[in-house]
């Protein structure tokens, strides 16, 4: 079996236009609260969620927008829930982060690492109920930190379970670089429970299916759980209007509100010597100064325009697919009422 | 000398006034890097220390940090994720003193952004004060104003025990920039603006835990309340004198301990109890302050409104669980 690319990039351009108009009618005050998308992600989920099947069950985290479209959720429940209107998804109710589909055995949580042992639960109960099917975990670096998540990965290994525990690196937790909070390679961490692990680049959706179809293969066959290590892009930071986003496309304007509290920091009588002062404002800069270095790079590293290079050679049959779903899109806003 | 600051401002001023004379006061948390970034810049990296998101693991060891001596203020962002941490507080925390004979104290304060009125759902919006002060051995306070926010943060660092410190986000404005806007000017909120900001001293006090303060003077009924659901009473109560009835409003600020005596002695004069708690109904703060004024020998005549159900995440929705205005003049105007 090898990857069919078309249908790969389908699915990665209408998660990514849909979260884009989300992002829109998000920024026009339409949607409340929060909102975290799987921008940059795109590859990792096309590349898992075409071969999930009927019967497999997924446990998502706070940005679990992309892997229900992909698994088939209706896009207009799922838009009128970030609305909070009766006919969402959930009612109104869940919201962006807390998000259900009985009917597709998908779940989602805002709590850092719940994707884990809910993943678990799923498995169990698949081999009773459902032979032969999987469940899948997706979650970010910043969870595998999480006791919740390492307990999980035990238990899987000990029970050999079908799970597949699906690691979306973007490289930061929230603010917090991953180099600050974790040691050690994470598939060396899952090897260490006596998971096989294995690392892809996320932002091939290619790579990302091979791994997937060999992982997928084991768990149904009985051979027990997968951890994949995957690294993706960060295009849009933890959530819209992230502070670090913003204040690195705009350095100027966010500097202004910050700049003062902190000068002032520096010269206040009592607190540390002024070196070490010093090193902590660099620090708070250099964090500033990677979120820009970031977002270049991973413009250049965008997973839909990696695969869309490998299918330029049929440019007609491409920009009638892109046509097709700008247009599916576009009514889906249109269906909302609303202008984005 | 007087100056206007916000409710933000005036816990980081304080904490600012308490690290700068006590070196022992460390913050640890999720974030902090950013969050207390004018703390660490002063400070330096050794008392600010931003962690994985591992509540569980540096939450338990706040605690024993405590122990052996340093007073940590540790941050889990907000109260909903102490549900991942609850072992260290609920089976350490309150206990330690206790199971050691007195004899070993905990001073930590668990500081954590709580409350709704946002639209971020159930699982980022709750209030949980009552669910923590069910455990003896926690001290939980939960701050209305700015004052009240630098001067309880104050009493915090000086108290020797566990406290949980919960500053609710409509009142605190980079929490509601950072989860609620996120910079838009195309959201508004139902911010309660002496919550937010007031006049504040240069030098801060500390304001007694286990103290409230009566926020208003009446005759007719006693408003309990705590938070954001103390301006909101306000509110209700200014509309309440236009019908002819003369509310009071307490402030509870500290949840556990519970101030009796100063509830007791309002509701002692106007024979009617309304408690406003934006936690949860069940089980919780509202049931307590009926059992208090029983036990004092009191028999008011006791509504409350609270928040009965998971918060939904549509504005309109939340609006309606959540207290608001309207419900408390209603169940105000209904007592005889």
């Amino acid at each position: 079996m090898t990857a069919d690319l078309w249908s790969l990039y389908a699915l990665m351009l209408r998660s990514r236009l849909l979260e884009e108009a989300v992002a829109r009618l998000w920024h026009a005050g339409h949607i409340s609260g929060e909102m975290h998308l799987g921008i940059g992600e795109e590859g990792i989920l096309a590349g898992i969620m075409a071969q999930i099947r009927q019967g497999d069950a997924i446990a998502l985290d706070h940005r679990a927008t992309s892997a229900l479209l992909m698994r088939g959720v209706d896009p207009l429940a799922l838009l009128n829930e970030f609305l909070g209107r009766p006919d969402g998804l959930c009612g109104g109710q869940g919201g962006h982060m807390h998000l259900f589909s009985q009917e597709f055995l998908a779940a989602s949580s805002g709590i850092v690492g719940a994707a884990g042992p809910a993943a678990l639960g799923f498995a169990l109960a698949a081999e009773y109920l459902r032979p032969g099917s999987v469940a899948v975990a997706f979650f970010g670096e910043g969870a595998s930190n999480q006791g919740m998540l390492l307990e999980a990965l035990n238990l899987a290994a000990v029970w050999q379970l079908p799970v597949l525990f699906v690691c979306k690196d973007n490289q930061w937790a929230i603010t917090t670089p991953t180099s600050v909070t974790s040691r050690g390679k994470l598939v060396e961490r899952a090897r260490g429970f006596g998971i096989h692990a294995e690392e892809v680049d996320g932002l091939n959706v290619e790579a990302v299916w091979n791994v997937a179809y060999e992982a997928l293969a084991r768990a149904r066959g009985g051979d027990g759980p997968t951890f994949i290590h995957a690294t993706c892009s960060h295009l849009e930071g933890h959530f819209l209007g992230d502070k670090l986003i913003k204040t690195a496309r705009q350095p100027v304007r966010e500097m202004l509100s910050i700049a003062g509290p902190i000068i002032k920091s520096i010269f206040r009588v009592k607190g540390a010597p002024f070196g070490e002062r010093f090193k902590s404002l660099i620090m708070t800069l250099n964090l500033i100064r990677r979120t820009r270095k970031g977002l270049a790079a991973s413009q250049e590293n965008d997973p839909i325009e990696r695969v869309r290079l490998k299918l330029q050679n049929d440019l007609p049959r491409l920009q009638a697919l892109e046509e097709a779903i700008h247009q599916e899109i576009h009514h889906l806003v249109a269906a909302t009422g609303l202008v984005a | 000398m007087k100056k206007t600051t916000s409710f933000a401002d005036a816990i980081e001023a304080a904490l600012a006034q308490a690290m700068a004379a006590d070196p022992k006061i460390i913050i640890l948390g999720e974030d902090v890097h950013m969050l207390r970034r004018n703390l660490l810049v002063r400070f330096g990296r050794k008392r600010v220390l931003p962690t994985p998101i591992s509540e569980s693991a540096f939450v338990g060891a706040a605690v024993a940090a405590a122990m052996a001596g340093l007073h940590p203020v540790v941050e889990v962002m907000l109260v909903d994720f102490m549900g991942v941490a609850m072992d260290a507080l609920l089976n350490h925390a309150a206990k330690i003193e206790t199971f050691s004979g007195g004899k070993w104290k905990v001073p930590l304060v668990v500081r954590a952004a709580c409350g709704g009125g946002y639209g971020d759902g159930g699982q980022h919006e709750q209030s949980l004060w009552g669910w923590l002060a069910h455990i003896p051995g926690l001290v939980v306070v939960v701050p209305a104003t700015p004052f009240d926010a630098g001067g309880l943060m104050l009493s915090a660092l000086e108290y020797d025990g566990p406290i949980i410190y919960l500053e609710h986000k409509l009142l605190a404005d980079y929490w509601l920039e950072f989860l609620g806007s996120g910079g838009r000017k195309t959201v508004s909120y139902d911010i309660p603006r002496d919550g937010a900001y007031a006049t504040i001293p240069q030098k801060w006090q500390p304001v007694p835990l286990g103290k409230a303060v009566e926020r208003r003077n009446g005759s007719d009924v006693t408003i309990v309340s705590v938070g954001v659901g103390v301006h909101r009473a306000l509110e209700a109560a200014e509309i309440l004198h236009e019908h002819g009835v003369s509310a009071g409003v307490i402030d509870l600020r500290t949840i556990s301990p519970l101030d009796r005596d100063t509830v007791c002695e309002a509701v002692a004069k106007t024979k009617r109890l309304l408690v406003v708690d934006e936690d949860y109904q069940g089980f919780g703060l509202s049931g307590e302050l009926a059992a208090i004024v029983l036990e004092a020998g009191l028999t008011p005549s006791y509504a409350r409104v609270c928040t009965q159900c998971t918060i939904p995440y549509a504005r309109h929705l939340e609006d309606q669980v959540l207290p608001n205005t309207q419900r408390i003049v209603q169940a105000a105007l209904a007592f005889n």
